[in-house]
Formats: C-alpha cells, structure tokens, sequence
C-alpha cells in the first residue's frame, strides 16, 4: 500500500497515455451501461468504474509478449491492451464485428494477436489456464510473464489454492493479481474470506504476496511492475492484492442493499481517474485544459465505437455452427446433429426476423478497421458433404 | 503387426507422439515415478524426462485448467486423469473452458488438449468409483468424444486425439487394459474419427457396442450365430463425436433391427441418444423396436452379486437381439 510518500510519475508522455486510457475506460463503460439500458446490450454487463486503475497501472507493466487473463469484468483488460474500442462496443451490442463475432458478449472478451488471453464468466476458471499458460512460456524457454487478474470471491475457490501450489511447485512465470473491491457480488469481504488480508492467503501455498493501492494507478503499477520483473527473472509466482472499489453494482441488476451509500461516497472520493488528473496538473506536466481536451477525446472515441456497433450486423443464421469445431480433413461423420435451417426455421419469426433485424442498420457494414483485421483460422466454418434425410447436421470436411 | 494389450498400445501411442512432436506433454497424477495408476505411461517419464512427463498434485480441475491454457498457447497437452469419476472435479475446466474456448472467443483460439481416463465397472469399487460417463461428454458440443474397444484403435485413436486441433475426451475402460490384440507398428497408422468399425458383417440385427460393450457384443454375437443361427453384424462406433451416423443407419437398413448396448445408465444414455436418431432417420426401415441394453439405473453397488447384475452382460445382449426378431418374448 502506498505509505505517505507519493510514488513518482513516470515519463510525461506515459503519463499522460495512463491517465488518457483510465479515461477512456469510464468514458466507455459509462456508454456501455447506458447502451444496455437502451437494451443494446442483452445479458449481464459487470462495468469496473472506479477499478480503472488496477487495470491499466497493472497491464502497463507488462511487455507486449507478456500474456494478460481477467475475469467477466474484462472490457477494461481489452481495451488497456489495445483492442479497438469499435470491437469491444461491437461485442457488447453482439454483432460480426465484435472482438468475438458476437460469441462471448460481455463476460468473455478476448484479443489473441494482443494477447489477452481472454474473460472468463466462471469465477476463478481463469487461474488454471493462466498457470498453463505460464507453463507454455516456461517448456518453450521463453522469458514472457502472465498476469492473472481475478477479484477477492474468486481467491475462495478450489482453483486458487490449487494453481498457486501447481505454480509455485513447478516454478511458473505468473503473477496472481487479486483485485480487492471489497464486495464477492454483493457478499463482502469479512463474510466471505476468513483471512481478510488477502496478500497472505498464498503463503501456505509457497507464494508470497504484496499489496497495492488499487485507487492509485502510479503504486498499483510500481507495485505490479516490480512483481512481474521478479517472476521473470526468479521463475516462481507471487500474489498482489490490489486494494480498490466498484462504483457501480456488480452488475447492472444490483440494487445494492449490502452496502451504504456513506461508504459508496467514501470511495468515490479516492475516484483514481480525477486524482491522476489533478496531479498531473499540478506537476506542470499537464495544462489546466488538457485533462478536459482528454476526457472529450475519449467521449468522442467512444461515440464513434456506438455508431461503429450500431452500423454492424447481427450475425446471420448461418454463423449459428460455425466455430464450435475446427473441422480437420482427417475427420468423418457428424459433429452435430442439427442443421442451420432447422434451428433457424425455430427462431422466433423464423430466418427473416434476423435479416429483417439487420435491415435496420445503415448499410455501411464493412469498415477498413474490421476488414484489416479479418482473422479466423483456415478451413474454419465449412460444412462439406452432403446432408442426410433429416436431422444430422454439421459434418467434418473429410466426411 | 504386433500383438500388445491395449495398455501398451496406448503407451506406444504416447512414447511415438512424444517423439514425433516436441509440442507434446504429458500431465497427470502418478503418471511418471509410479509408471501410471494402470502403468499406460510406464517408462515415458526416464525415456522424456520432466519437463515433458509432469507428475501433478491431485488438482483435477487446474491440471485440465492449465492443459487448456497451454494448449491454448501452442502446446499439446495431454492429460490423464486417474479415471473418469475424477473428471467430475475437472468438469468446470472442460465444459465451460476447453469446450466453450474456440467457439465463444469467435475462432481466435485453438484448444488441441486431450483428456484421457478409464471407466467402468466390474472391480467392487462401488458407487463413487465405477461410473460410464461417455453420456455426458456426448451431450456437449465442442467436445470429441473417443471411446475405444481395442488395442489398434486405442493406439490409433489416441494418435488422431493428439493430433487432432479439438479437446478430445479420450474414454479407456480399466477392464480393457490387459487385453491383447494386434496392433499396426506402423507410425503413421491413424485411426481416423467418425469412422465406426464393423466388427463382424450380419444381416439379421444391427449390436451397437459402445467401449467395453463392443467386445460385450462381439460374444452375443457368436453366441446368437451359434445357437440361435442369428447373423448379427456388430458395430462399435469408436468415436460418438463425432458419429459415423451413416455406417450405423446403413446397417439398421439392411437388417432392420438394432440393439445398443452401453454400460452408462438408460435416462439420456448414448442408446436413447442413438435410438432417437435412427427412428427420425431410418424408422421405415425397422421391424422392431430399437432395443437398449445399459447398465442399472441405480448407483453402482459395492456388493459383488448386486454388482454383477447392475452393469450388462452377453445374455442379455443375446435376449435383446433374439427380441428384435420375435423371439423369447
């Protein structure tokens, strides 16, 4: 935690990029929450206003090569590790364009070419594949580190126990970031962990732990950076505990009856973002101005990420079975035992509601930021042979 | 050719794949100083060392867990668990990550992971200790579903597992390890997926084996020709994901009757599965009634008469076919 003495700023020029992607991630969540209350947005939508810190103080410590994982609070771990606005906003509002085609949605976000390894919608499922992901860097002698990031319930789970021993054993390059706001959803913090000093809860398991003030974006990463520079270089895992809050209710059905609007207020008065903001003004390496001209600049990015989703299309009916094998050509029979067209015929309104649906969207469809990045893997999506009577459905290639 | 039993096939298979590509490794409990609970990895951890042979604590859920994620990230992990009533700790990490992966991050993401373990019945294990659960990783897509009868195919399959870009749930049976049979040397001998394997050509009743029930059906089979002078042509469909459909509909078609035998129990059983498919596909086509034979639908008991009647055996398989044709009823 930070103690009296203020951490220092970094470069001017990185500080200011920090304190331009916090904002950029409030200004985006803040669009998001409104959006899901136009229901642009459909399911569950966990926004980290007032965690923006711990995200990006920690992924600024990483190298490019280094892998990042969170949890299904994870539009802020995309976007710190540069996915564009425009796909992460496409995502949430489950059209192609999204970082996952439409597939995953708030909770499961993921950016392979940027290396973040992906939300995860299970509470501390993400633990296991970060070790195994550390396990990949360590067999192929590769120096990348992997931050793991998962919130104070999921340190409660069977997996948190067991991959901090499985990493600590077997020496892995993962850091195990437990980001601390206080709340397991709405079960706080003494009601739901014994030990409340969540640093320590890895000791017993061979992995030591350090605390950061997960309000203050320079000591989360001077914290994180000095972690991950340790793994790297002693080959064994180590926990943070990034102290922090949400503003906002876990998700956005939460009433918040478990917790006081004094103590919400408390915390909004450590808000990082303004904090950042003011010090950097008052070190000069900032003008009085520029902080509002940066808050502009990301409400303007984020505007064009909405019209950018908005002008997206719903996948079609024929995106429904594509993607849940990669179809090999060594491979026969049938993976699946349904049909597009049956399942589309199912849908209310049939196949046209969908097309129909996408009539509404300005034409515009393509834009050179999705068309650049048109990825996929080869041979992906194709259904070859030809279908039987009635009811058998995707086939392998081979088949 | 070589005879082996189907523990050393499987074992063959992994030493060959271990050589063949250095993205191979193996995880599991007990796997390398203690040779394997069933000794299927016996002499890999001196031949491969431990950096490619891991001994791991007993972490069901984080060993499947870290296997997706290096697999995720380049390798080829492969898994055992000590046996299938074990996986149910590691459900999480396969239905929810390993099978979820590629699909729901849009085909960004790869997971060539392979889980190994046996099942079965038969050992007075009792209720905790003795489950078929081949029913329910069939029911979730994004998994392929291997369960072979043989000792060609257990080196065949798990060649084409690991090598395959999917998670592969890869069911053993424990009563099948010791047995023998011939095996391809051939290194490059794959057993391709979706392909069933006619195990004996008839033309009076379709016998769907599934693991162990294969060779279950095999006997009936003889026995039914012997006694009854009822051809039965036996099928073991040696993958359920994916189903070679085809080779199964085109034998009801020709004998008109089928009998599916598993050792899981009956309620959302690979049978009910099955039969289902072939009366929306093939229902002009049978004489009979789709029989099923399976184990009881009750918790295995410990007690070695009680057990004995809990899990299917040839004569049943005999009444059930015999059934088909009017026979014994």
């Amino acid at each position: 935690m930070a103690d009296s003495t203020p951490r220092a700023l970094p470069s001017p020029e990185t500080a200011r990029e920090w304190l331009e992607t916090m904002t950029l991630i409030r200004r985006f969540e803040e669009r998001a929450g409104e959006s899901y209350a136009r229901a642009k947005i459909g399911g569950f939508l966990h926004l980290s206003i007032g965690e923006e810190a711990t995200i990006v103080g920690s992924a600024r410590a990483l190298r490019d090569t280094d892998y990042l994982i969170s949890t299904y609070r994870s539009h802020g771990h995309a976007l710190v590790r540069g996915t564009p606005p425009e796909r992460v906003m496409a995502e949430l509002f489950g059209r192609v364009d999204g970082i996952c085609r439409g597939r995953g949605g708030s909770m499961h976000m993921f950016d392979l070419a940027r290396r973040f390894m992906g939300g995860y919608g299970i509470v501390g499922g993400n633990l296991p594949i970060a070790a195994g992901i550390a396990l990949s860097s360590d067999y192929g002698g590769r120096d990348e580190v992997t931050l793991c990031q998962f919130g104070d319930g999921a340190s409660n789970q069977g997996t948190f126990g067991e991959s901090l021993n499985l990493a600590a054993l077997w020496r892995l390059p993962v850091v195990f970031m437990v980001t601390n706001n206080q709340f397991g959803m709405g079960t706080a913090l003494g009601r739901h962990s014994a030990v409340t000093d969540l640093q320590r809860k890895g000791e017993s398991l061979g992995v030591p732990g350090v605390r950061c003030d997960g309000m203050d974006v320079l000591d989360t990463h001077a914290v994180v950076a000095e972690a991950v520079e340790r793994v790297r270089e002693e080959r064994r895992p180590l926990l943070i505990e990034a102290v922090t809050y949400r503003f906002r209710g876990h998700s956005m059905a939460d009433p918040e009856q478990y917790r006081t609007k004094e103590e919400v207020e408390a915390w909004r008065r450590r808000d990082p973002i303004p904090a950042f903001g003011e010090r950097l003004v008052a070190e000069g390496v900032l003008e009085p101005g520029e902080v509002e001209a940066i808050d502009a600049a990301a409400i303007a990015r984020v505007d064009a990420a909405v019209e950018f989703a908005d002008a997206s299309p719903f996948p079609q009916p024929d995106a429904l079975f594509e993607d849940a094998y990669v179809l090999g050509d060594s491979a026969h029979g049938w993976y699946s035992v349904e049909t597009t067209e049956e399942r589309a015929a199912g849908a209310p309104g049939g196949r046209d509601a969908v097309e129909s649906a996408n009539d509404e969207i300005p034409q515009q469809l393509t834009t050179a930021l999705a068309a650049g990045e048109e990825g996929g893997e080869p041979g992906g999506g194709e259904i070859g042979g030809e279908l039987p009577e009635r009811g058998a459905g995707q086939r392998a290639a081979g088949g | 050719m070589a005879e082996m039993r189907y523990r050393e096939a499987l074992g063959a298979a992994l030493r060959e794949e271990l050589r063949r590509d250095e993205r191979v490794m193996l995880m599991g409990e007990d796997i390398g100083v203690f040779g394997g609970a069933f000794k299927v990895t016996d002499g890999l951890l001196e031949e491969f060392g431990e950096r490619r042979v891991r001994d791991t604590p007993i972490s069901e859920n984080t060993i499947v867990g870290m296997g997706v994620g290096a697999a995720m990230t380049g390798l080829r992990p492969v898994v055992e668990l000590m046996t299938i009533n074990f996986s149910l700790l590691a459900f999480d990490q396969i239905v929810n990550h390993a099978s979820k992966i590629h699909y729901m991050f849009g085909g960004q993401a790869r997971v060539p992971l392979v889980v190994r373990m046996p099942q079965g019945a038969g050992h007075q294990l009792g209720p905790t200790h003795s489950h078929c659960l081949e029913a329910i990783y069939l029911h979730v897509p994004g998994l392929l579903v291997a369960a072979p009868s043989t000792a060609a195919d257990a080196k065949g399959m798990l060649k084409t597992a690991i090598r395959d870009e999917n998670p592969v749930i890869f069911i053993e049976h424990e009563s099948l390890y010791g047995t023998r049979g011939e095996v391809p040397d051939d290194e490059d001998h794959l057993v391709q997926f979706g392909l069933a394997r006619i195990a004996r050509e008839g033309s009076d009743v379709t016998i769907v084996g599934i693991s162990r029930m294969a060779v279950t059906a095999e006997r009936a089979a003889a026995t039914l020709a012997a006694d009854h002078g009822v051809e039965a042509e036996v099928i073991d469909p040696r993958t359920l994901r994916p189903l070679d459909l085809d080779t199964i509909l085109a034998s009801v078609r020709k004998t008109n009757r089928c009998v599916i035998v598993e050792e899981g129990w009956p309620h959302g059983g690979v049978g009910a599965n099955l039969a289902a498919l072939i009366g929306e596909q093939a229902f002009d086509h049978l004489d009979a009634p789709v029989q099923r034979v399976t184990g009881a639908d009750v918790p295995m008991p410990y007690s070695k008469p009680l057990e004995d009647i809990a899990y299917p055996h040839e004569p049943q398989v005999v009444a059930a076919a015999l059934a088909t044709l009017g026979a014994g009823q």
